[in-house]
């Protein structure tokens, strides 16, 4: 009942999100929001960008590329130079290279894959300044590249998408800034720590135990880490950790900024390219796969936990507490686990490596389904329009005409980018793990053994490849193997997506639109809907089931067996 | 080329300074200033309200078999047909049932973060009859001291119901000392 | 025949003469092309005609040749993997590696079989062509004015030939001389014979067709080796067949599919190892191939080919399936009124008495006036005079002298005891009252003129020197054509009749047809802003033909249908040609065009969707020594791993035979709209191609397991 109640308060949130965040980023887009123009100018000032003048996708292209270049150099230093830097009161030194390049490179692509454990890592310097920035920006670069493959769609023979570092400034300062001054300030309110005095000595004279309790400043930087869908946690217990998320209700608000933009941008979209309707089919598609994966998820993580259940514990009433927090309870846990993992963000309140198979399997979905339900921050939706065109292909073609989408004639050119954009993924994927599980580096760091243990090199890759960043934790990844390969398929997840999307984004822009009639195959009906379900669903599963069904599904089907 | 290196760097320059320095202080101020407490860590005379401690022998309720190491925060990550997890889970039933506790199944695995400073209000009072007959105190007081530290779903609805063991233990002592003083 | 009518109507008819008339007797003609047998070079042939067969048997292992095999990725990877099935089988020899060699081996046979069977088709026909076109010898004009003969081979564009009764007329050329009628059936089908003459747009002839009657004098217009029936040929044969864009897009989809099936199943190995069990190479590769899209690799050339096949059974001709994939996407219809929407006759519709005469008297003299007039006005005119006052077809006692129609007098009728009965234009008859001291009555001007202004045609009816009334020639619009119409419109495809009437007439006919839209008192100008018009906003326009000037306008359309009839100007701009001249076709290719593509997608749906079944006969079957528990996930009871992914080898190889028949006929076309034409396919292609391999799969199972194979 209270779970229903959850979900109910969760949708009514998300709509009104949809509804009047996805409004105002439409006015960010175009300029119309001018309140931080006195941060706004500077930059641009600074850097020489001319506000108005707008650039081809490849300048479009270009601009990123260097910019995210140059912020994994820039962090990749910062990490490097710890030691010499401020704000380290555990003295805690350099971070090593290997792990400096994963990190940075895992920061910059929005996946926040963490080999380390920020408590023991990271100085409080290289939490705000390295990482914490790249919160900020690496779903700003997503968000651009979102709505320039919007623009894409929207315009009539353009020869231009946008301008790089006006979409980008704009990202930052009038959506995530301002939205995570204000969560911040209410996740300390209810128990998240911000202080820069270094860890607190206490003891509990009751007991007789003295801790040694890392803080830092945690709630600054866990708000950016939902609302950016990055996943970054500040300490090794990501969102489980009391001091990042002390209560249901900050576990609550955790799931609302996950989900915000990813959800608001399908209103952006439609409202953008002229027909709100065909944002609700693409957020259609997306709550559709969403809910079914989220259901699937309760179900298995109400199961018994089996290990458990051998040991003595066969009746579990609240299911699989494994890896739980007291606080959140088995339902609210899967809902977060589901909504971090269908979006890129890859934060855990719970153990996901501890969950039930079935539960496990509804994880991994989401990201072999290529993160876009709802997505990443703006990576959602560019991920997801590739799919869209696809669909549009095949179904186009069953109606007897050039496919087109929102008036756009879906050619050689558009299905040869699409398929580059949907592909890269899973390819990038299935060949580092069949690399790693065929070597002792890439097996020997797994904890659990049996399907499990392929499960944890599976998942690293899969969550990796996708952005995510979640982890079935066991996987003991900070090894040069792993910070190496890892790095590589965050990079072909991220890039090897946007500038495909870039590229189509500034084909479709140079396009005229056919106008639509009876005969135009409609994108804004279920029909559509479930054609896009179909195409998702069908490339991961056809490209991931065998991974799966030697992962969790045949976990799932080792009734009374226990492996390692 | 040149310039958009230029432009990079100067871009990720001022955003270094806005969002890396500048948005983080001015929270930490209005933190400090506006929930010192919170912002510091809940932390009260026994310890941090938020970081669970281990608790042993029958006198305290027990929080979940964590490792409850701040500077080392995380879950086990022993998956669900593990053996090794099975095994551990054994040697804590097999602890409880020496303390003569029918364990709930949170009382034997462990949590998300390794510091869980809560139970659930049945593994508190699936305790009671255990601190009950080492304190000598009458059950019936001790469930009635649990349901007064049984912090209710927020707002009604979010997340689950829970008990701080510190707190329980905190009201646990004071309950003992009054209990004897009277 | 109908010269009088060209006359009596030239104020009304637009720069495309009536030329679709001959055709005009059934407005649906297009429709029951397929039903009638087209004759002609549509050679109708059974879909598994034995002769075409037994060479395409013959041609799917020709094509073996793994330089044609390169071309098409799917199937190039599944030849790949049966060498490497080979090796292993040859290794290892067991029934099991032996069965997934040969069926391999026979899913890239299947493939080549379906393409023979598709070109088989066109060969067959061009084979038809050829011996119909036998070597002739040509009656060259020297410069002197004499006679040689010559090769027709020898034959230079420009030179002068002479045609008489019986030759056949050697390349193609211009008249510039003569008039003759001409057999053309030899290709299009139709036997009756054609008008040709000099000068104007019939002045067109194509070699290989026969004169029947007088002489001409040819100017050839064609290279050797390039003419008409060359390219007729040529294309039948899809000798230079080029990829269309829909199929150049397709195929990037499919081989990125094939591209990521690879890793997909390659990795197996190592993923399998981990789980420290064995994976065989032979059971991989079975799973490769039956992963990717073999469905639709296998068959999309046939599908392409088969597409330009079907058109030139209905006898058009399309110069690119460029074209053809255009005309499916087509949105505006730009057709010409005569012939198309109207029968290129007009029919009396009523008699309109002037100066005190009865309408009866009109409708008698009318009918006396017409009772020599054998073209459909006249009988027209003689039918209504029955209808409405029972006026039989006398036979005519008097001394009687029938005057037909000329050029000079633009009068017809005859004169008996005495009067002279007359009917023809306006203006003439009212010149020839004059002439007879006869006075015109003031309200016939008036007539006339409503008359014209509502979209028909007035015929001035006199009686010595007395003008009686006038007769109402009406446009008869063509029977279905409106519904012919709506369904257009179901589709989403706009119709713009195009007209030389004044807006009022056209508006008049463009109502009762029930078109989209009209273009009065179109010049070729007019026509082709038009066009642009419609194409700026991104439209696609395709349009029919006939005329020199509307050799612009049909270059400018996106499928531009010239009629065979037509000049060779109009047929050198248009992309196609409809060699039975027969303008509601454009309706037609319309729909082939649309049937092409569905087809292609709803195989490639069928295709994709059919993998979650072979993945559940495969996968339990691929670590059943491992994980046992997998057997949860052979959902079909198969009977063993062997025989579970034999059979969906076997089945992966025959679904390419089963479908050949719909590859070559093409999924069926309803005109409806896209959404309910979508629905229908993916429950068809999409929920049909989820199940149907998991009870085929399970029957070849059942078949394999009985005889004991397993």
């Amino acid at each position: 009942m209270a779970f229903a109640l959850t979900l109910v308060a969760l949708v009514v949130v998300l709509a009104l999100s949809w509804r009047y965040l996805g409004a105002y980023l439409v006015a960010v887009y175009e300029g119309r929001v001018r309140w931080l123009a006195f941060l706004e100018r500077p930059i641009y000032r600074l850097a020489g960008v001319d506000p108005e003048a707008e650039q081809s996708w490849q300048r479009y292209s270009l601009s990123l590329l260097v910019f995210s270049g140059v912020s994994i150099l820039l962090t990749y230093a910062l990490l490097r130079l710890q030691r010499f830097l401020p704000l380290d009161p555990q003295h805690l030194g350099a971070v090593t290279p290997a792990l400096a390049w994963n990190t940075a490179v895992s920061f910059v692509t929005n996946t926040n894959w963490q080999n380390y454990a920020g408590e023991t890592t990271m100085s409080y310097f290289s939490q705000m300044v390295a990482l914490a920035v790249q919160n900020f920006v690496s779903p700003a670069v997503g968000m651009v590249v979102a709505i320039a493959l919007i623009r894409g769609l929207a315009r009539r023979s353009a020869r231009t998408i946008g301008n790089f570092w006006v979409d980008l400034v704009r990202s930052v300062l009038y959506v995530l800034l301002p939205i995570s001054v204000v969560f911040a300030v209410l996740f300390v309110s209810q128990g998240a720590v911000q202080t820069l005095a270094g860890p607190a000595h206490v003891h509990d004279a009751l007991n007789g135990v003295t801790q040694v309790i890392a803080r830092g400043p945690v709630a600054s930087q866990e708000v950016i880490k939902q609302l950016g869908t990055n996943g970054g946690g500040f300490f090794g217990a990501n969102g489980a950790h009391p001091f990042e998320n002390p209560t249901g209700l900050t576990n609550f608000l955790s799931i609302v900024l996950i989900l915000c933009i990813p959800v608001a941008l399908t209103y952006t979209f439609g409202k953008m390219v002229g027909s709100v309707r065909q944002g609700v089919a693409v957020l259609a598609v997306m709550t559709i796969l969403f809910g079914a994966w989220l259901a699937v998820g309760v179900v298995g993580q109400k199961e018994p936990n089996p290990a458990v259940a051998a040991a003595g514990l066969p009746a579990q009433p609240q299911g699989n507490t494994e890896g739980i927090e007291t606080r959140f309870g088995v339902d609210s846990s899967v809902l977060y686990g589901i909504a971090s993992t269908q979006t890129s963000t890859g934060s855990a309140d719970s153990a996901y490596d501890s969950w039930n198979p079935l539960g496990g399997l509804a994880l991994m979905a989401g990201m072999a389904q290529g993160d876009v339900t709802p997505g990443g921050v703006g990576s959602g939706l560019y991920t997801i329009l590739p799919s869209a065109i696809l669909a549009v292909f095949i179904g186009g073609l069953m109606v007897g005409r050039t496919p087109e989408y929102l008036g756009k004639k879906i050619q050689a050119r558009e299905v040869k980018l699409a398929a580059l954009a949907v592909l890269a993924m899973p390819l990038a994927v299935l060949v580092l793990t069949g690399i790693a599980v065929s070597i002792h580096a890439g097996t020997a760091p797994t904890l659990n053994k049996g399907p499990q243990g392929f499960g944890e090199i599976f998942y690293a890759f899969l969550s990796q490849g996708n952005n995510n960043g979640s982890a079935f934790g066991g996987l003991a990844s900070n090894t040069a193997f792993y910070n190496v390969t890892g790095g590589l398929d965050m990079l072909v997840g991220r890039f090897a997506v946007i500038v495909p999307v870039l590229a189509l984004a500034g084909t479709l822009a140079a396009k005229s639109a056919v106008p639509a009639s009876l005969g135009t195959f409609r994108t804004d009906t279920p029909l559509f809907v479930g054609l896009v379900i179909g195409v998702i669903v069908i490339v991961g599963g056809l490209t991931f089931f065998p991974a799966l069904s030697l992962g969790p599904i045949v976990e799932q089907l080792s009734h009374g067996r226990l492996f390692g | 080329m040149l310039v958009q290196l230029r432009r990079s760097v100067i871009v990720a320059i001022s955003f270094a300074v806005l969002l890396g320095l500048a948005y983080p202080l001015a929270i930490t101020g209005i933190a400090q200033v506006g929930f010192p407490a919170q912002a510091n860590g809940s932390i009260g005379v026994n310890g941090s309200a938020l970081i669970g401690q281990a608790w042993s022998g029958p006198d305290w309720f027990h929080g979940r078999p964590d490792a409850y190491d701040p500077m080392a925060s995380g879950p086990t990550n022993l998956g669900p047909r593990s053996a090794v997890l099975e095994r551990h889970v054994g040697a804590r039933l097999a602890a409880w049932h020496r303390l003569g506790v029918q364990p709930t199944e949170q009382l034997v695995t462990s949590s998300g973060s390794g510091l869980d400073p809560d139970i659930s209000p049945a593994s508190a009072l699936a305790q009671v009859p255990m601190v009950a007959r080492a304190r000598h105190l009458s059950p019936g007081r001790l469930r009635n001291l649990v349901t007064s530290e049984v912090h209710g779903r927020q707002l009604g609805f979010l997340g689950a119901p829970y008990v701080n063991v510190l707190a329980l233990n905190e009201a646990l002592a004071r309950l003992a000392r009054g209990g004897s003083a009277s | 025949m109908s010269e009088q009518v060209d006359e009596t109507s030239a104020a009304t008819t637009g720069p495309g003469p009536g030329a679709g008339s001959a055709a005009g007797e059934n407005p649906l003609a297009g429709e029951h092309a397929a039903g009638r047998g087209a004759r002609g070079v549509a050679q109708s042939r059974s879909l598994f005609d034995p002769e075409i067969l037994r060479s395409a048997i013959a041609g799917s292992f020709a094509k073996l040749d793994p330089r044609v095999q390169v071309r098409n990725p799917v199937m190039f990877v599944v030849l790949v993997g049966s060498v490497v099935t080979l090796v292993e089988a040859i290794a290892h020899p067991s029934i099991f590696t032996w069965g997934i060699t040969i069926w391999l081996f026979l899913t890239v046979v299947f493939a080549n079989f379906a393409e023979a069977m598709a070109e088989g088709r066109g060969k067959a026909q061009a084979d038809t062509l050829r011996r119909m076109r036998t070597e002739t010898a040509a009656r060259r004009l020297g410069a002197a004015g004499g006679e040689e003969v010559v090769p027709a081979a020898a034959l230079a564009k420009g030179d002068l030939v002479v045609c008489e009764a019986g030759d056949v007329i050697p390349s193609d050329g211009e008249i510039v001389e003569g008039v003759a009628s001409v057999d053309e059936s030899a290709i299009t089908g139709e036997s009756a014979p054609v008008i040709r003459e000099s000068g104007g747009d019939r002045s067109a002839v194509t070699g290989g067709t026969k004169v029947l009657s007088d002489r001409i004098v040819v100017r050839i217009t064609a290279e050797p080796g390039k003419t008409f029936m060359d390219r007729m040929i040529a294309l039948v044969e899809g000798a230079n067949r080029q990829k269309t864009p829909n199929e150049i897009a397709l195929n990037i989809l499919l081989a990125a599919l094939t591209v990521i099936f690879i890793p997909v199943v390659v990795v197996l190995q190592p993923f399998g190892s981990y789980a420290h069990g064995q994976v065989s190479v032979v059971t991989l590769v079975g799973l490769l191939v039956c992963l990717i899209p073999t469905t639709i690799g296998a068959l999309l050339s046939a599908i392409g080919i088969a597409g330009m096949d079907r058109l030139v059974q209905r006898n058009v001709l399309a110069m690119s399936g460029r074209a053809v994939e255009a005309a499916g996407d087509v949105s505006t219809l730009l057709l010409d009124k005569t012939g198309t929407i109207t029968l290129g006759n007009r029919m009396a519709s009523a008699f309109l008495p002037v100066g005190g005469h009865s309408e009866e008297e009109v409708a008698a003299a009318a009918q006396l006036a017409s009772l020599a007039d054998e073209t459909p006005e006249g009988r027209s005119i003689v039918v209504l005079a029955k209808e409405r006052f029972a006026i039989r077809e006398r036979e005519l006692g008097g001394a009687h002298t029938f005057v037909p129609f000329s050029a000079q007098t633009r009068m017809s009728g005859l004169d008996l005891d005495g009067h002279q009965i007359r009917k023809g234009a306006a203006e003439a008859v009212r010149r020839w009252v004059r002439e007879q001291g006869g006075s015109i009555p003031a309200e016939l001007e008036g007539i006339v003129e409503r008359i014209a202004k509502a979209g028909s045609t007035p015929l001035v009816v006199a009686d010595s020197g007395e003008v009686l009334g006038v007769v109402e020639l009406k446009d008869v619009v063509k029977q279905g054509i409106k519904e012919r119409f709506e369904q257009l419109r179901a589709i989403g495809i706009r119709t713009v009749m195009i007209t030389g009437d004044n807006p009022l007439t056209a508006a008049a006919i463009a109502a009762e047809a029930g078109v989209d839209d009209y273009l009065a008192e179109a010049t070729p100008e007019a026509k082709m802003e038009l066009i642009k018009a419609e194409q700026s906003g991104g439209k696609l326009v395709a349009m029919t033909g006939d005329g020199t000037n509307d050799a612009p306008a049909l270059a400018q359309a996106d499928v531009g249908v010239a009629m065979n009839t037509g000049t060779s100007a109009a047929k050198e701009a248009g992309n196609m040609v409809d060699l039975d001249s027969n303008p509601t076709k454009l309706i037609d290719v319309v729909e082939i065009g649309k049937q092409l593509l569905i087809t292609r997608g709803a195989l490639t749906t069928f295709s994709i969707a059919n993998d979650i079944a072979k993945y559940f006969a495969i996968i339990p079957a691929l670590f059943a020594a491992t994980y046992p528990q997998l057997e949860a996930l052979n959902v079909m009871r198969l009977h063993s791993p062997a025989s579970a992914v034999l059979s969906a080898v076997i089945f992966n190889a025959l679904i390419i035979v089963a479908l050949i028949p719909l590859a070559l006929r093409g999924v069926r076309f309803r005109p409806s709209s896209a959404q309910s034409i979508l629905r229908r396919n993916v429950w068809i292609y999409g929920v049909g191609g989820v199940l149907l391999p998991f009870i085929g799969i399970k029957v070849i199972d059942l078949i394999l397991t009985a005889t004991h194979l397993y």
